[in-house]
């Protein structure tokens, strides 16, 4: 089993002793097929029981251990460190409050999602004995790709307008409202659209496409938010210029 | 009895106006953007140009003349260069906007995309048909 020494520089942050954060060097013994979460759990309990950071399954499904590597939003597990050269750069998620070390504070990202509804609101519904909700494997595919969001919130440590306006509501949540617009099961729409197509929505979204580019899911966060400004814009239309469409 | 917590987030600032050299993939960005504006210029131009044409001859020709110098040559080889480049990274991501979904799959990009570069042939052949090009 091939090992070599890997350097890593990891963001520490004590808010009970320091003002602000300072790099750490650490040189850890990694095996080939090791991740850079794997180096991270090395340090923790053979060189330095007191980093934080948070992980948990392992196998890019928990959407726990983002962070910054090198500069760019990644999942922990899912980083190898054999496909880095150098000195690799560990910091907490960008655009988000540092807890301490590598955990960030994702109130903000958690508020967001629940005010987008991300739960099915029946068009129709039913008693359960009346049976379950059906659906054709072609309504499914409409939606399909942005269930495979992991919350992991990489979209936005990568999206700039999210650094600079934090009130956005962001990729992921806006992505997780359209996923539920797109089901045919879903009749949630209007109450979704009084977040997501305000100002502080999807409008804020000036379409620089950071988000898909990073998504470790391949969810295409952007592609959601801009078919979400379309059917928005058309709504205006509609009620705008063709008002005898209003029931 | 639990410990108190000391919970005193640290927030890192954002440079509020260089912000887009923090990453290659902000500057691709801006530059897709600020193309924009020599679009904005040759249109700019062309109403200057129907200004002096409605002012009659003389002023007409003198615009022409114009036209003619260098600056101005300098000025029409940037503005098409950026207007191409604009213009193709945006119709390169009018599938992310507009999924064609037929029955359990969706129309690939370049479908989507190809069609908008067909219709821009087809306008320009238009317009150019219009101007007598041809």
């Amino acid at each position: 089993m091939s090992e070599r020494l890997v350097e890593l520089e990891v963001l520490r942050y004590n808010p009970e002793t320091d003002s602000e954060p300072h790099f750490q060097h650490y040189s850890v013994a990694c095996r080939e097929e090791w991740v850079v979460l794997d180096a991270l759990n090395q340090v923790k309990e053979n060189i330095d029981a007191t980093l934080s950071y948070r992980w948990s399954c392992h196998m890019a499904v928990c959407g726990s251990c983002g962070m910054m590597i090198n500069g760019e939003p990644k999942l922990a597990c899912k980083s190898f460190v054999r496909d880095y050269d150098g000195v690799i750069r560990v910091e907490p998620l960008a655009h988000f409050p540092i807890e301490r070390d590598l955990v960030t504070v994702i109130d903000d990202f958690m508020a967001k999602l629940t005010r987008v509804k991300p739960y099915l609101i029946p068009k129709n519904a039913k008693a359960v004995e009346e049976g379950e909700y059906r659906q054709t494997p072609e309504e499914l595919k409409r939606y399909k790709q942005y269930t495979l969001c992991i919350n992991c919130m990489l979209c936005y440590a990568a999206c700039p307008e999210y650094g600079l306006i934090p009130k956005f509501i962001g990729p992921a949540a806006i992505s997780m409202a359209h996923r539920y617009n797109q089901d045919s099961r879903d009749g949630g729409r209007a109450a979704r659209q009084e977040e997501i197509a305000a100002t502080e929505g999807v409008w804020e979204c000036s379409f620089t496409g950071a988000c898909s580019e990073v998504c470790p899911e391949h969810v295409d966060p952007a592609a959601a938010l801009q078919q979400v400004k379309i059917a928005s814009t058309i709504d205006w239309f509609k009620e705008h210029l063709m008002p005898w469409l209003k029931k | 009895m639990a410990e108190k917590v000391t919970r005193r987030p640290y927030v890192r600032e954002v440079p509020r106006v260089l912000w887009f050299l923090r990453h290659p993939r902000y500057v691709r960005y801006m530059v897709r953007e600020v193309t924009c504006l020599f679009i904005g210029a040759y249109t700019l131009l062309m109403v200057v140009g129907l200004q002096r044409l409605s002012e009659g001859r003389a002023s007409w020709e003198a615009f022409l003349e114009m036209l003619r110098s260098p600056w101005s040559i300098a000025f029409h080889a940037l503005a098409l260069g950026f207007s191409l480049y604009h213009t193709v990274t945006w119709f390169n991501l009018t599938p992310k906007a507009l999924p064609v979904q037929v029955g359990e799959s969706f129309l690939p990009d370049r479908v989507v995309a190809g069609a908008h570069y067909a219709a821009w042939a087809l306008l320009s052949l238009v317009l150019l048909k219009l101007a007598g090009a041809y």
